[in-house]
């Protein structure tokens, strides 16, 4: 029986050759999930550090945009100014609700590559329920955000249906639906009358997210209501996955279907239900980019990248609510301090790269053990070669 | 001074909430074979993988062939030709034997040609040495349990091991493969081999080894020769009680029919039909034993009966109502419960913790859901705590225990706590005591003797021939996807049950008993 006693989980010899001893340390961060990603965010910024010295800059000029875009202290010129914490908050809020929605798929065993699609479809409802509900404070922008939360979530369950459905493959099925939308999200948008082939009539102040006093109390950022979103998802994603009957039904689909089936639970239900709660979540992001940043209405040219940007922000959080709600606001805090780094002379391209190997040394973990599948594979070619000189000793052997 | 081949002493490895072993101290001898017994998550694997180089104790020290040895990986162990063959086979499965046997030995880079022939030569060679028949041109999926063992001690073998550990291996395989791997194992030691072998049969100890260390929590409870002691000896010292061998349980009270199948067919993996036409009534009050040899549609008809594979024609019906189709819930809910055949796949979630696993049929429900559907930890906890303490569970942190960190055999003790606390009306149970020590079995069996007695009706499939003969009512023979024939345990003897299991009738082999030899 598929029976693995301790003993037989961890590495054995045959996999472990000398050559692969250096790998031995991964094991030991490989333990904890959350020990792991801390430890890959300094690797990330020491490799940084290290791009930059070799590029023959300061990397103190680094570490003071950092500091300044997460507190407003301006180092150089001894000056503090708070709209830069406000817009870091603000920039990380769309990361955020992407990475959970990333997150929650992962967690019930799915690859969500189709957050991009869901948010463009939450988007998209945002601005067309800001052009045409009656304009009612508050009243319209709930609803707003509302519809495009239950679109986006539609958006998702499809996927979820195809996969409980018919066995569609969902990373197929997702990139399909991100061009599908994005494509149904510029006729439409265009379609409607005084738009040209960029953007919307303006949108009516009742359906903005603007908060006033967060503009005042951070000196006029682009923080708005989205934030305090985000941070209730965050609250969601955690309550719904640990304390809830449907997060159990789905972390045990997520785990072992087999077992999870054989316990009469049903794995097709998890399905729908975790793509349409992770379609919500990237929709949320939609409508937030939608009715906050801009005063109209957008006919895309092209992807804003958040959906693909929430799966590293997935990755780094573990998929855990709170793990993600962090994981984005570090992916803001290297969004956000790109123009403070470059006027400090450290090329902005940096933050790409400190992301980048972030992503990269997280992936590490599932990739060491693809690395070693691969090693056994490659050590198959040299050990016949070995195999040849012992078969004449086993020979004489035996 | 001994030959001793291993000498660990005063061992000591603690994880979280358990010491696993406690100043253990285990000496064999070269050239032996030295069982090593004791209850499910006494320690036994822990102490293998701290001489396999898998962990490293907290204190203690190892001595091989007489000298101080320092095994911080498997690298070490193979150095100091020490191999382990585990429960779970790690090989490569679209590989052929050979290729597996080869994969992964030190490389030592020298250019040439890829002469598998060679190896295949050398594997062909070892194989006829110890007597374990493979053809080193197979691929491993195609390989049954049995064979893929033998590959895992080929290939310790192929790495010139003579000190061989084998962690449980008969748990896994059907009485004639236990039969085949004892004569391997009497082929090594001629060959000079020294084998330390864990298992729970103490049958087994009989048969293969010379001297068995005994257990018990994490402390050694001694060493004895095993021709000098008696099964129940050893069952004493390893559970510190004498134990029950024989099931004691009144004669069964049939009532009305609870299960009845008729003329089911399933299709099996490989696309033929692996149940035909098969009829089978279970009545309440009784157990009924289905003996088989494996591989003869045991598995495909319970995955049937728990509504995991779809059937292609025939009914099933529970308490009368047909449920042929009914999803998996809807059985539970009708009263089925199910100790599924393979624990890792179909029975726990390993990721998750102890107490979820035990409330993976019902969390949905109250006590453990409320109305608006959030769980209720508490009540959850509270449940792991009372079933922990009824069927003896050992879990070192108690219900938040991950069941991953679990040993074999509490995992196994776990998934059946949880089903036998559905208290169902129809008790579906596949090889329930695989890798229980003699104490849990013992209990086990006395659980679903009750639940017998409180009018449940019980089909039980096991390999085991000596489980099926004394836990069951009646018996009821599997051959090729149908039954071959019903007898009631009473009037049944091994060979006869065996008669059947080969696809005799009962009333052929009646006529012909004594001319017939019955052979499973
Ligand atoms: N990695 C681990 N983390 C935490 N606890 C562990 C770990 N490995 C083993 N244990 C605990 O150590 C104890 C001994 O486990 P071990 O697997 O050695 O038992 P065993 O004698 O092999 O039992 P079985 O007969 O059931 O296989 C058990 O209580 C088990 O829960
Ligand atoms: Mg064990």
């Amino acid at each position: 029986m598929a029976r693995i006693d301790r003993a037989a989980r961890g590495p054995d010899s045959a996999v472990r050759s000398r050559s692969l001893d250096a790998f031995h340390f991964l094991d030991i961060f490989a333990a904890s999930d959350a020990r792991m990603s801390v430890l890959v965010v300094l690797l990330g910024f020491l490799a940084g550090t290290l791009i930059i010295l070799a590029v023959g800059r300061n990397p103190g000029g680094m570490f003071a945009a950092l500091l300044q875009a997460m507190t407003g202290w301006d180092l150089t010129r001894g000056v503090w100014n708070i709209r830069y914490v406000g817009e870091w908050l603000a920039i990380s809020t769309p990361l955020i609700l992407t990475g959970l929605s990333m997150g929650f798929a992962a967690r019930a065993g799915l690859f969500n590559i189709g957050a991009e699609g869901q948010y463009i479809v939450g988007l998209t409802i945002a601005q067309f329920a800001a052009l045409y509900l009656p304009q009612i404070p508050v009243v319209q922008v709930v609803l707003a955000v509302a519809l495009a939360a239950a679109g986006a979530a539609v958006w998702g369950g499809i996927v979820g249906w195809l996969k409980a459905r018919f066995n569609a493959s969902e990373v197929v099925a997702t990139i399909m639906l991100n061009y599908i939308a994005f494509f149904l999200s510029r006729w439409v948008t265009m379609a409607i009358p005084g738009a040209n082939t960029y953007k919307t009539p303006n949108l009516p102040q009742s359906a903005q997210l603007d908060a006033g006093f967060l503009q005042r109390l951070t000196n006029g950022s682009n923080l708005n209501y989205g934030f305090f979103i985000a941070i209730a998802s965050v609250i969601a994603f955690w309550w719904i996955m640990e304390h809830t009957r449907t997060g159990f039904a789905l972390r045990a689909t997520g785990m072992n279907r087999d077992a999870a089936l054989a316990s009469g639970i049903k794995a097709e239900r998890s399905a729908v239900t975790s793509m349409a709660i992770a379609g919500a979540f990237a929709g949320l992001a939609g409508a937030i980019v939608a009715l906050g940043s801009f005063g109209y209405g957008r006919v895309l040219s092209g992807f804003d990248n958040y959906g693909f940007n929430g799966i590293a922000v997935a990755l780094v959080g573990n998929s855990t609510g709170f793990g993600v709600g962090i994981a984005g606001l570090l992916f803001g805090l290297l969004a956000s301090a790109q123009p403070l780094m470059q006027s400090r002379g450290i090329p902005k391209e940096i933050t790409l790269i400190i992301s980048g190997l972030v992503v990269v040394f997280v992936s590490l973990r599932a990739g060491f053990r693809m690395l070693l599948a691969w090693r056994r594979r490659a050590a198959l070619a040299v050990m016949a070669t070995k195999a040849e000189s012992e078969t004449v000793q086993g020979e004489i052997d035996a | 001074m001994e030959n001793y081949a291993v000498e660990m002493i005063d061992i000591t490895k603690a994880f979280p909430g358990v010491l696993a072993n406690d100043r253990v101290r285990l000496a064999v001898r070269q050239g032996e074979v030295h069982a090593v017994l004791g209850e499910n998550g006494a320690g036994k694997s822990t102490l293998m993988s701290v001489l396999y180089g898998l962990y490293e104790a907290d204190s203690g020290s190892i001595r091989i062939r007489g000298h101080d040895a320092r095994i911080r990986n498997p690298n070490d162990a193979a150095e100091l030709g020490i191999g382990m063959v585990f429960q779970h086979f790690k090989l490569v499965r679209d590989y052929t034997v050979t290729e597996n046997i080869i994969l992964g030995s030190e490389p030592r880079t020298r250019f040439g040609h890829v002469d598998l022939a060679g190896a295949e030569r050398r594997v062909a060679g070892l194989s006829a040495t110890y007597g374990l028949a493979v053809d080193p041109r197979s691929r491993i999926e195609d390989l049954g349990v049995g064979a893929q063992q033998r590959v895992e001690i080929l290939k310790t073998l192929y790495r010139e091991a003579d000190i061989l550990i084998l962690d449980e291996p008969t748990a896994v395989l059907t009485p004639q493969e236990v039969d085949e791997l004892m004569a391997v194992i009497a082929r090594l030691k001629s060959e000079g081999k020294t084998v330390i072998l864990i298992t729970h049969k103490l049958r087994e100890i009989k048969a293969a080894a010379d001297r068995c260390t005994v257990l018990r929590r994490g402390k050694t409870v001694g060493t004895v020769d095993v021709a000098a002691a008696r099964e129940e000896d050893l069952a004493e010292m390893m559970v510190g009680r004498a134990v029950n061998f024989k099931v004691d349980k009144e004669p069964a009270n049939p009532g009305r029919p609870v299960l009845e199948i008729e003329g089911l067919t399933v299709r099996g993996s490989r696309g033929n039909d692996a149940v035909r036409g098969l009829s089978l009534t279970v009545s309440a009050g009784e157990i009924v034993g289905l003996a088989g040899v494996d591989g003869n549609g045991q598995s495909e008809l319970v995955r049937a009966l728990a509504g995991l594979d779809k059937p292609t024609a025939g009914t099933i019906r529970l308490n009368g109502r047909d449920i042929t189709h009914a999803s998996v819930r809807e059985r539970i809910e009708q009263g089925m419960a199910h100790v599924p055949e393979d624990r890792h796949r179909h029975g726990l979630v390993l990721g998750m913790r102890l107490d979820e696993n035990l409330a993976l049929k019902t969390f949905h429900k109250a006590p453990f859901s409320n109305r608006c559907g959030a769980l209720d930890f508490k009540a959850i906890a509270a449940n792991a705590d009372r079933l922990i303490a009824q069927f003896d569970v050992r879990a070192g942190k108690g219900p938040a225990t991950k069941t991953e960190d679990m040993s074999g055999g509490n995992q196994q003790k776990a998934i059946i706590a949880r089903e036998l606390d559905l208290s169902p009306d129809l008790l579906v149970v596949a090889q329930p005591t695989r890798g229980l020590d003699v104490g849990a079995i013992e209990y086990i069996h006395e659980r679903i003797v009750a639940e017998r007695d409180k009018g449940r009706a019980v089909l039980l499939v096991s390999f085991e021939l000596d489980e099926v003969m004394a836990l069951c009512d009646r018996i009821a023979a599997i051959s090729r996807g149908s039954i071959v024939g019903e007898v009631a345990a009473a009037d049944a003897d091994e060979r006869f049950v065996g008669a059947m299991m080969a696809g005799v009738q009962p009333e052929e082999y009646r006529t012909t008993s004594g001319k017939r030899t019955a052979r499973g």
